[in-house]
Parts: structure tokens; sequence; C-alpha cells
């Protein structure tokens, strides 16, 4: 409850109540997991589903601090950086596999797959901008989501028409490490490396934001575009730079996900991106530990939902609770609320 | 700049676009018999391509910059002027009534039935105009509405035998209803986040009525609603097609007819007002809250009427066909004709539903062209194809 009583309480409270919801003990989860039952209530299970709903939440991380910080420095809502994502995942595809065939080791494989992956997207990122976002940039805020939108399906059906409209199988990336045997039934490798790369991710980029040049060039802009430019700040490099680091962690995100599930296909980053960009409203848009933190919930909450509930409503929940935050708390967990002058 | 420096920067560019293309356009992995087929000949197609295309962009980026110097040019553009002379303006008219009146007769079943999928579009396309090219709400989940009419048509019809006629104003009013309940909850927010809630909900609706199969069936769908028909008619296949034509011409002229009453009425002056700036519109006393419900239900209610059009004509409906990216279609189509204005809402949506039916050959380019209007539009010509001219009073000095 302590939660409740601090300054960011109500916003909290909305959005972790569903939370509170789960943990009533009784509701049943057993029938589904034999397993040993403490008190009526499945710890195990409750487990399972709680680091399950952590592995979801890094990869909704990865992808929605893309949204968020093209939201905090140009105030767009990118509807194309699903698309990023999808194509990262695709150029990881490719290149892994014509590298395994022509005979490179596993592991040279996942690292070169892996940096043409973050290279590619972070291009398709920068070129995007240029094309789509630059010339409208003093348009009205309409006209950008519009060109998005396009962006986002031209993106799409370019891949659909230069590769496939089929499910391709995407070959696991990350070995089973040995070490990490005895756990492995509790998390499994590849979350467990999930899990590790989002959070090195995250320390990356508070070092980049908090401690460098470009990183205070981008506060700078974020906060008053005219005046960084006047106190002789390269805006359109700096916007370039978020692309770039947006593009990254979402390829990052896309590899992993991908080499986790094991199959991808065109259409994989339009849900991907929409569920991102709740987690990223969820937190305060413009906010990069706002945006984590979203993920984390949404995560959890609908790993939660799937386990406890029902699991034919999944995509349902996301938009419900994406409809239930803006209603009540438009400006997210840590999100400042934008009072518009006249 | 000189012509040197054009073709160095047309060069680079087309450089990039061949790395940038490379893995997805060149290289495709089977990966059942793990063999690599290498598309070099998509490479040099992308070089030449990206070199010319680099060119027109810059020399239109450039027009446009030198055409916004230029003192802009008011009143109304060539296609108002025409359509405003009223000895174009009567002979136009009466020239396309007489095609559309004789359009099922002189042409076949197939012509007539692409017509009427058209014509469904237009329908949904001014509708879309209400909500956008209006009030300036940019609503991605428009196609929840006509799924709205749809099914109720459907499931009105299995369920109570309800004919055409009482679910046609049903379906509308059932629609403009949902239009209500989105609009209610999302009153507060600002444009881009009522973009994402608004195309949450269309896919919510979507989501249920393909979960929950005692109430829609599931993705099964619907099949075997009646076609419309009036009490003593026994109408053939040919003849059922024919009148579905008629109803949905009727429709589209009533829907022109309201809208263009609307534009030039209070609420629709309040819509514009607050598409320009809230604040301030809302300093005049104007009801923000009001308004904006009753653009949503306005703009629902014709989605809701044409869905239940949709489900007649095709006597088949399941949630595939109420996906997110119809709402884009029809979205599409009001940007590419122009927000706000009845004729290139119009013309975009024939446009847009009748090439591609034509074209078959590039059916499969259909949506990566919808995409590549969408941006192009946007950069170059956000006002669309007819752009809308707004009343303007200009002082003279004597």
């Amino acid at each position: 409850m302590l939660l409740i009583e601090s300054s960011r309480g109500d916003g909290l409270f909305y959005c972790l109540s569903p939370l509170l919801l789960f943990t009533v003990p009784g509701i049943p989860g057993q029938d589904r997991q034999q397993s040993r039952i403490y008190m009526d209530f499945d710890f195990e299970y409750f487990g399972l589903l709680f680091l399950g709903g952590l592995t979801r939440g890094s990869i909704y991380a990865l992808i929605a601090l893309g949204y968020t910080m093209v939201y905090g420095i140009i105030g767009l809502i990118n509807f194309a950086h699903g698309e990023i994502y999808m194509i990262g995942a695709f150029t990881g595809l490719i290149i892994a596999s014509v590298l395994t065939m022509a005979g490179f080791p596993t592991l040279a494989v996942a690292i070169l797959a892996g940096m043409a992956a973050i290279v590619y997207s972070c291009a398709y990122g920068v070129t995007m901008e240029r094309i789509a976002y630059k010339p409208l940039r003093n348009a009205p805020r309409l006209s950008a989501l519009i060109s998005a939108i396009g962006m986002s399906l031209f993106l799409q059906n370019y891949v659909l028409l230069a590769q496939t409209s089929d499910f391709l199988p995407f070959p696991s990336l990350i070995p089973d490490f040995e070490f990490w045997e005895p756990y492995a039934h509790i998390l499994t490798s590849p979350e467990l490396v999930i899990i590790i790369t989002t959070v090195v991710v995250m320390i990356l980029l508070t070092l980049l934001i908090q401690f460098t040049k470009i990183g205070k060039a981008m506060r700078a802009t974020s906060q008053d575009k005219m005046m960084a430019a006047l106190l002789g700040i390269n805006v359109d490099r700096v916007i370039s730079v978020t692309f770039i680091v947006g593009s990254a962690t979402a390829a990052i995100g896309g590899i992993l996900i991908a080499s986790h599930i094991g199959q991808i296909n065109f259409y994989m980053g339009f849900i991907a991106g929409i569920k991102a960009f709740v987690a990223a409203v969820l937190g305060g848009i413009g906010s990069i530990p706002g945006a984590v933190l979203g993920a984390l919930v949404l995560g959890w909450t609908e790993s939660f939902f799937t386990g406890y509930i029902s699991s034919d409503y999944e995509d349902v929940f996301a938009f419900l609770f994406l409809v239930v935050i803006l209603i009540f708390r438009p400006s997210g967990i840590l999100g400042r609320s934008e009072t518009k002058k006249v | 700049m000189t012509a040197k420096d054009e073709i160095k920067k047309s060069f680079l560019a087309s450089i990039w676009f061949m790395f940038l293309t490379f893995p997805i356009m060149v290289i495709r992995v089977n990966t059942v018999t793990d063999t690599v087929e290498w598309r070099w000949y998509n490479m040099a197609l992308v070089g030449i391509g990206a070199f010319l295309l680099s060119m027109l962009w810059r020399y239109l980026l450039k027009r446009q910059a030198d055409g916004s110097k230029k003192e802009k040019t008011q009143g109304p553009g060539r296609v108002q002027q025409l359509l405003q002379k009223k000895e174009f303006f009567l002979p136009g008219i009466i020239l396309l009534g007489c095609f559309t009146l004789l359009f099922p007769h002189v042409f076949s079943m197939y012509q007539t039935n692409i017509m009427i999928s058209a014509l469904i579009y237009v329908m949904l396309g001014l509708g879309l105009n209400i909500v956008i090219g209006l009030a300036g709400l940019l609503d991605l989940g428009y196609v929840a509405f006509f799924a709205v009419g749809a099914y109720s048509y459907a499931l009105l019809n299995f369920h109570y035998g309800l004919v055409f006629w009482i679910a046609l104003p049903l379906g509308g009013l059932l629609a403009a209803l949902f239009g209500i309940l989105l609009g209610y909850p999302v009153l507060r927010l600002r444009g881009d986040y009522l973009a994402i809630v608004t195309l949450g909900f269309g896919e919510i609706i979507r989501l249920v009525l393909q979960n929950w199969n005692d109430f829609s069936f599931g993705p099964s769908g619907i099949a075997n609603i009646p076609k419309p028909g009036l009490p003593g008619m026994d109408l053939s296949l040919q003849g059922s097609t024919i009148f579905i034509f008629y109803i949905i011409v009727a429709l589209v002229i009533f829907t022109i007819f309201v809208i263009n009453r609307l534009e030039n009425s209070r609420i629709g002056r309040a819509w514009i007002a607050m598409k320009d700036d809230e604040i301030a519109c809302q300093a005049m006393g104007i009801n923000k809250a009001k308004t904006k419900l009753r653009a949503f239900a306005l703009g629902a209610m014709w989605a809701g009427m044409g869905g239940v059009v949709f489900a007649a004509k095709t006597t088949f409906i399941n949630p595939a066909s109420f996906t997110i990216w119809e709402s884009v279609i029809i979205l599409c189509t009001v940007v590419l004709g122009g927000m706000g204005s009845i004729a290139g809402v119009m013309s975009g949506a024939l446009l847009l539903i009748l090439l591609p039916e034509y074209l078959r050959d590039f059916g499969q380019f259909r949506m990566i062209t919808f995409g590549t209007v969408l941006v192009l539009m946007m950069v170059f010509r956000p006002g669309g194809m007819i752009e809308n001219v707004r009343k303007t009073y200009k002082f003279e000095k004597k």
C-alpha cells in the first residue's frame, strides 16, 4: 500500500490494480501445472508466469525505447517502428542462413548476423526519417502521423513482396548454456540472454544519454528544438542519432525474440509495435525509464492474464489496457502532464 | 547547384539504396532445401530506380520550396472553378446521372459488382471525411463501425428475420451508438493518442467478433445473408445486383446531400473551427465534448449503413473483412482525394478501388502503392488531389 501513498500513487495504483487481482489466492492454475501446492496457491506456476512476463516485458522494453525516444525528440508516434524491428529480424535470418551455409561456426554466425541486423535496421531507420518525416517537420502532427502509417504499410509489403508471406523458421542463435542447466526448467537460456541483454542495453543507453555530448544534445533538443539549434546543436544530426539508437535497440529485440520464438513473418512488427507503444504510453511517453517500467508492467500483466484467466483475448487485453491508461492517466506512470498554453 | 553535383548526389543515393535493399531484395533463402537464391537483377533495378527517383525527389522538393515562397494563390483551384460554373455543372450532373442510371444495363454483372464495392468505399470515405476532414480527428478504427453495421444486419436477420430496409437505419444507428461509446472516453485525448486508441478499438471489435463464437460465429463468419428486395418483387441474381447498385447510388447521393448541408451548418463550422484550434474554439463558446461526439456519431453512421449494404451484397461476412488495413485504405482514399472536399474524397475512393481491380496484374502491389501514396501525398500535396477550399473573405481597399 506504500505505492498508493507516494506522490505518483494514483497512476501506479490504476496500473497495478489488475495485478492485485491476480494475487488473490485460490484462482486455479494447478490443473495446467502438476506441481507442489502450497496453501491453495501455486508458487511455482506463479514464478513461471512472473519470469515469462519478465522476458516478454524485456522485449517490449527494447522496442518501446525507440518509440519513446523518437517521441521525446520530435513528438511523432513513429508508426513504422515495429517494421524496423521486423526488418532487423529478417536481415538477421537471411545473413545467418547464408553464413551457416557457407560453413561459419555458430558463434561467428550469431555475432555477424546480429551486427548485420543492427546495421541494417539503423540504415532503414535513418532513411525512413529522411524520406517520410524530415520534409514534414513543420507540418501539422496529423500529416506526419499519416506519413508514418504509409511508411509502415510500405515496409510491410516491401518485405512481403521481396521475401515471402509465409512464416520462416528462425535458427536458434542462442545456444543452451551448460552452466545454466540446473535452472533451465525455470528460465531457459535464451530467456536469460534476453533479460541480461535488455539490462545491458538499458545501462548503456542511460550512460549515453546522461554522460555523453550527443546525449546532452538529445536532452536539449527534446526540451526545445529552436533553442538547441540557436546554441549550436545540429538538430538534424541529433534526430538521426535518435533514430539510429531506437532502431538498434529494436533490431536487438527483433533478433532475440525471433530466435526465442523460432519463426518470423512480415507481419510480426505490427502487433509487437502496438504493444511496445502501449508500454511506452503506460510508462509515460518520452521518458526512458518510463518505457522500461511500462514494458515490464505490460509484460507481467499479460503473462498473468493469459496464465490465470484466458489466452483467447490476449491482444484485446493489451488494447483495453491502453484505453484504460489513456483515460485515467494520459501522461503515464512517469510522464509529465503537458499543459497547453495559448 | 550544378548538374555535376546533382548527378553525384543521385549516384550516392543509388549506392545507398543498393546497400539498403541488399539482404531483402537480393538474397532469398529457402529454409526447406537450404539453398540461397541470389537475385542480382533486383540490385540493378534498385540502383537505376533510386538514381532517377532521387533526382525527381529533389526536383519536386525544390519546386515545392519555391512555390511556398511565392504569394499563395488564394481562391478555388481549377476543378472547383469548373464545378462552380453553371454551364459546366448542370450538364455535367445530367451526364453523370444518365451514366449511373444506365451503368448496370450497359456493363456486365462483374463491372456492376466492382462498382458497388467502389461506391461502398465512396460512402465510407465520405463518412470518414466528416471525422478527419472536417473535425480533424484521426480515426484509425473506422472499419469497426463498418463491421458493426454488417454484423447487425447479419445477426438481426439470422435471429429475428429482420429485412434489409429495417436493418439499414438500425445498422446506422447502432454504429452511431458505437461511435459515441468510443468517442466518450477519448474526448480528452490529443490527436496522435486518439489515432492509437481508435486503432485499438477497431482491433478490439474485430478480435471480439473472432473469438466470441456464441455471438458472432467466430472466424467462420455468417453466410446466406439475404439480398434486399421489396414485397412482391422476385429478383434473379442479376436483378438483385442491379437493385443493390441503385440502392447504393441512392445512398451515396443522400450522403453527399447530408454532408454538403452539414458542412455549412452550425455543427460543420464548429467542426472546422475545432480542427484549427481547440482552445480558441472553446473560447468562442462551442461545447467541445458535444461537437466531437457528434462528429464520431455522424461519421460512424455512414459506415454502419455501408456495412449493411456490404453484408447484403456479399451475402457472407467474417471478421477477416474488417482488419485495420481496411481502415487504412479508407484513410488513404480520403487523404488522396483531399481531406474535407466531397468531390475529392469521391474521386479518391473511385480511383483507389477501381484502378487495382482493372490492373489485376498489379494486384500484389496494391498495398505497397497505398503506403507510397500516403507518404507522397503528405510530403508533396497534403491537401489532396482536389483541395478543399475554405471560405475566405477578402477585404479590399477602395
